[in-house]
C-alpha cells in the first residue's frame, strides 16, 4: 500500500498527489512513468511521475479526470492509500549533453515535461518551454515552470498568454534559433502537430509516448507503436522516441482501442 | 487393466459458458482404481521423467494403501507445487512417457493421482526461522518459487521481488481459470510463501532497483527467475489495427485483471469472430477463453498440421470438442482493416521436409490465399524473455535471443547471480522451470557454503 501524504487540486480536472513509495523515488529518472492499480478491482494504468523526492521517500503524481480509474484515483484524499504502485518505468530521457532545448508540452503533458526542464535547467542547460492550455483556469504549474525554464503561456482562447496554439509560439521561436533538442509532452494531436513543424525546420525532436498499457514492463505488447516502420514497445523502449519516426495516425486510433467499452466523460483540458 | 480410469469432465456446451474447471479430477474410488494398476518397479523409470523427481512409486503405493495423508507428503517433499502440476505437467512426455505400462497399452495416470493427493490432502507447513544469508530471487513465478522455497528450506532468508501485484507469474497471468483455477494457485503458492518467504510486489528488478543494489543490500546470492514474458508478434501488416492483440494481453486482462467479470474496471475488446494464431497450449487457451467470454466463433490458425501441434493432446482435444475451429497448414499474410480489424488474410502451407526441431517445414503454396473474416486476432505465437532485467545489467551474458546464458550450474557470467526456467530455455513448461528452480537453489547453496569454506 501507497499512501497518500499531499494532495493539492491543480484545477477542477487535474490533481497531484505526493504518494509514499521511497524505492519509486530513489530510483526515478525525468521521463520515467509509474503503473497504479487504485484498489482491487481497479485496472492498472501509466501515470506520469512529476517529480520525485528521494530523502522523503515520495513521488509526484499528476493526473487528470479522463475515466473511471482516474475518478477513482481522484476520490481518494491525503492519508489514503493507493493499493499498487509500481515503477519507475520506460528508459530515463537522454539529456546528456543538451545546452539549449525547448520543451513543449499542452495540457496534464506539463507535468511529465516538469522533471525534464527542471533536470535541464539544473544541469546549466538553457530551457524555453512553450506550455499550451485551453483556457485560464486549466493552467498549471506555471509558477513552478517559470522557476527553472523562459515560460510562453498560449492558450485557446487567449483567456491567458498568447491566444493560439503551441505550435504558433514554436514556429515563431524556431525563426530565431536551432534548439539541440526540442522535446514534446502533451497530448497525441499536440504532438503530431510539433513534429511536422520540426521536420520542415530540421529541428531534431523527441515526443513521449503514452499509450494504452498494462504491465509496463513489455508483457502485455498493448502499447505497440511503429517507430521508423517497425514494432516497438513504448513501455520498454520509450515512453520518449525521436519524433520523425512515429507513425502518429497509428498511435491516435490506437489510443481509441477501448472506447466503445469503456464510455466516461472525458475532462477536456486542451 | 490395459486402460487408464478415465477422469471426469465437465460437457463441452455446459463448461464452455464459464471459466469453471473442465477437468473434475478423480474421486477416491476412481484414485484407488487407477492406483491399483502401478507395477511398482523397482527401477521406476517414470522418476527420471519427473524433472522435480517425485518418488511416483512410493505415494502410488500410499495412495494405493488408502494413506492418503504420506502420498500428499511424498510428493510434497518433491514438488511444493503439486495441484498446480497436477494440472498442466504434460506428464505425456515426462513421467507418463517412462511408465512401463505404456508399452502395451496406457500408462499409469501419474498426473491425475498427484493431482488427486494434493487436492484431498494439504501436508503442514512449518515457517522455518532463517539461520542463514539472504538470497534474493527475481520472479515468482514457477522456477522463482522453487528456488526459493527449497531454499526456505536450506535455511536461508529469501525475499522474492516481483514485478506485478500478484504472485504465480504465468500461473496467474497466463494459464486460465478452466484449466488451473486461481484458488489452486493461491493456495499453494501461499502455503510456499508460509514457510517464512517474504514477497516484494511492484518491483521490477532493473527499473525499481538493479541487481547490484540487492548485492549492496546484503543479499549475498541472486536468482533470476523472470520467465520469457515478452511476446513476439509476426511483422506483417496491419498487426496493429485496434483488436489484434497478443495473447498475453488477452489472458492478462481475463486471468489478472478479472476484465470479463463486471465489477472489474479493465476492459476487454468485444469479440464476435476471433482469430487465434498459434498451435501451442497458449493458443489453445486463447482460443477456449474467447468462446467463454461469448464469441460466436473462433478460428484457431496454425501453418503446420494437427501431427506438430505443440499443445498437448488434451487440451487440443478439450478446445476442438468445446467449438475451436482448427485452419490448419494456414499461414497469416496480413491482417485487413480501416482502423479495426475485419479479417485475416492466410496463405495456405504443405509439408515439406523436416527442419531443425524435427518437424516437418511448412511451405507456402504459391496463389492460395484466403481470408477469415474476423474482428480479434489473439498471436499466440511464442514469447521472448523479458528485456528489461539484462538491459540494467550489461555484463549480463544473454544469446541472440535475449536468453540469459548459464553453465551446468546454472551461474550466469555475473558471479553470484544464477538464472533458470523459461529466461534461460526460452519458453518452455512449468515442470521445467520448476526444476531449473530447484537446481538452482541447490547451487546456490553449495556457492555459499563453499564461500565459507575459504
Amino acid at each position: 500500500m501507497y499512501k497518500i501524504v499531499r494532495r493539492r487540486n491543480l484545477n477542477d480536472c487535474v490533481t497531484l498527489f505526493e504518494v509514499d513509495a521511497p524505492e519509486v523515488a530513489k530510483a526515478f529518472k525525468p521521463g520515467q512513468f509509474a503503473i497504479l492499480r487504485v484498489d482491487e478491482a481497479g485496472e492498472r494504468f501509466p501515470l506520469t511521475i512529476a517529480a520525485a523526492d528521494p530523502a522523503r521517500g515520495t513521488v509526484t503524481i499528476v493526473f487528470q479526470i479522463v475515466g473511471k480509474s482516474t475518478r477513482k484515483l481522484n476520490a481518494l484524499q491525503e492519508g489514503d492509500q493507493i493499493l499498487d504502485f509500481a515503477g519507475p518505468l520506460g528508459k530515463p530521457s537522454d539529456l546528456d549533453g543538451l545546452r539549449e532545448v525547448c520543451l513543449v508540452v499542452g495540457g496534464v503533458g506539463s507535468a511529465a515535461g516538469y522533471p525534464l526542464a527542471k533536470a535541464l535547467h539544473d544541469e546549466g542547460a538553457t530551457v524555453d518551454a512553450v506550455a499550451g492550455f485551453r483556457t485560464r483556469d486549466l493552467i498549471i504549474l506555471d509558477e513552478e515552470y517559470r522557476e527553472v525554464s523562459k515560460l510562453y503561456l498560449v492558450t485557446d482562447d487567449g483567456s491567458a498568454g498568447e491566444k493560439g496554439l503551441v505550435t504558433d509560439r514554436l514556429a515563431k521561436l524556431l525563426d530565431e534559433k536551432k534548439y539541440d533538442l526540442v522535446i514534446a509532452v502533451g497530448p497525441l494531436a499536440m504532438m503530431q502537430a510539433v513534429a511536422k513543424l520540426t521536420r520542415a525546420r530540421d529541428q531534431r525532436t523527441v515526443v513521449s509516448m503514452n499509450p494504452i498499457m498494462i504491465d509496463g514492463t513489455g508483457m502485455c505488447g498493448g502499447c505497440r507503436v511503429t517507430y521508423y516502420g517497425e514494432v516497438k514497445f513504448a513501455c520498454v523502449d520509450g515512453p520518449e522516441f525521436d519524433a520523425f519516426g512515429i507513425d502518429f495516425d497509428e498511435a491516435i486510433l490506437r489510443s481509441k482501442m477501448y472506447r466503445r467499452e469503456e464510455r466516461e466523460e472525458d475532462c477536456r483540458l486542451l | 487393466m490395459k486402460k487408464r480410469v478415465p477422469m471426469q469432465t465437465r460437457s463441452p456446451r455446459e463448461r464452455v459458458k464459464d471459466f469453471s474447471e473442465v477437468a473434475l479430477g478423480y474421486t477416491k474410488e476412481e484414485a484407488l482404481l487407477e492406483a491399483e494398476r502401478c507395477l511398482d518397479c523397482k527401477h521406476a523409470p517414470c522418476v527420471g521423467g519427473c524433472p522435480v523427481e517425485i518418488d511416483i512409486p512410493k505415494f502410488i503405493r500410499e495412495i494405493r494403501e488408502g494413506r492418503l495423508e504420506e502420498a500428499a507428503k511424498t510428493i510434497y517433499d518433491a514438488n511444493f507445487l503439486p495441484g498446480i502440476c497436477g494440472r498442466v505437467c504434460p506428464q505425456e512426455n515426462q513421467c507418463e512417457a517412462r511408465c512401463v505400462r505404456a508399452r502395451k497399452g496406457e500408462a499409469v495416470a501419474i498426473g491425475r493421482l498427484e493431482r488427486f493427493a494434493s487436492d484431498n490432502h494439504q501436508s503442514e507447513i512449518r515457517k522455518i526461522a532463517p539461520d542463514k544469508e539472504k538470497v534474493a530471487v527475481v520472479g515468482s513465478g514457477p522456477a522463482g518459487l522453487s528456488c526459493a522455497a527449497e531454499l526456505a528450506q536450506l535455511g536461508y532468508e529469501v525475499h522474492i521481488f516481483e514485478a506485478l501485484h500478484a504472485a504465480g507469474g504465468v500461473l496467474t497471468y497466463g494459464i486460465p481459470e478452466f484449466r488451473l483455477p486461481q484458488r489452486v494457485v493461491d493456495s499453494e503458492v501461499g502455503r510456499l510463501l508460509a514457510l517464512g518467504i517474504k514477497i516484494h510486489y511492484n518491483t521490477v528488478i532493473g527499473r525499481t532497483k538493479k541487481v547490484r543494489e540487492l548485492f549492496n543490500e546484503g543479499f549475498q546470492a541472486v536468482f533470476i527467475g523472470s520467465g520469457a514474458g515478452y511476446p513476439k508478434f509476426m511483422k506483417i501488416p496491419g498487426e496493429n489495427l485496434n483488436g489484434v492483440l497478443s495473447a498475453n494481453e488477452f489472458l492478462t486482462r481475463i486471468n489478472l485483471m478479472k476484465a470479463h467479470l463486471p465489477e472489474y474496471d479493465t476492459p476487454l475488446k468485444k469479440m464476435r469472430k476471433v482469430a487465434v494464431v498459434g498451435g501451442g497450449n497458449v493458443a489453445m487457451d486463447a482460443a477456449r477463453s474467447a468462446l467463454r467470454i461469448g464469441a460466436e466463433e473462433v478460428h484457431l490458425v496454425y501453418r503446420r498440421g494437427r501431427e506438430e501441434m505443440p499443445a498437448r493432446l488434451e487440451e487440443v482435444r478439450h478446445a476442438e470438442e468445446e467449438g475451436v475451429r482448427f485452419r490448419l497448414l494456414a499461414n497469416p499474410v496480413r491482417i485487413l482493416g480501416e482502423s479495426e480489424v475485419s479479417g485475416i488474410e492466410c496463405q495456405r502451407m504443405e509439408l515439406g521436409e523436416p527442419d531443425e526441431s524435427g518437424r516437418r517445414r511448412p511451405v507456402a503454396v504459391p496463389d492460395s490465399d484466403f481470408v477469415i473474416s474476423c474482428d480479434a486476432v489473439i498471436m499466440a505465437i511464442g514469447n521472448h524473455p523479458n528485456p528489461i532485467l539484462a538491459s540494467s545489467m550489461p555484463e549480463l551474458k544473454t544469446n541472440k535471443w535475449g536468453c540469459i546464458e548459464v553453465d551446468e550450474r546454472l551461474r550466469t557470467s555475473v558471479p553470484g547471480v544464477y538464472a533458470g526456467g523459461d529466461v534461460v530455455t526460452g519458453s518452455a513448461t512449468v515442470i521445467l522451470a520448476m526444476g531449473a528452480g530447484k537446481k538452482a537453489a541447490r547451487e546456490i547453496d553449495a556457492y555459499l557454503r563453499s564461500r565459507h569454506a575459504l
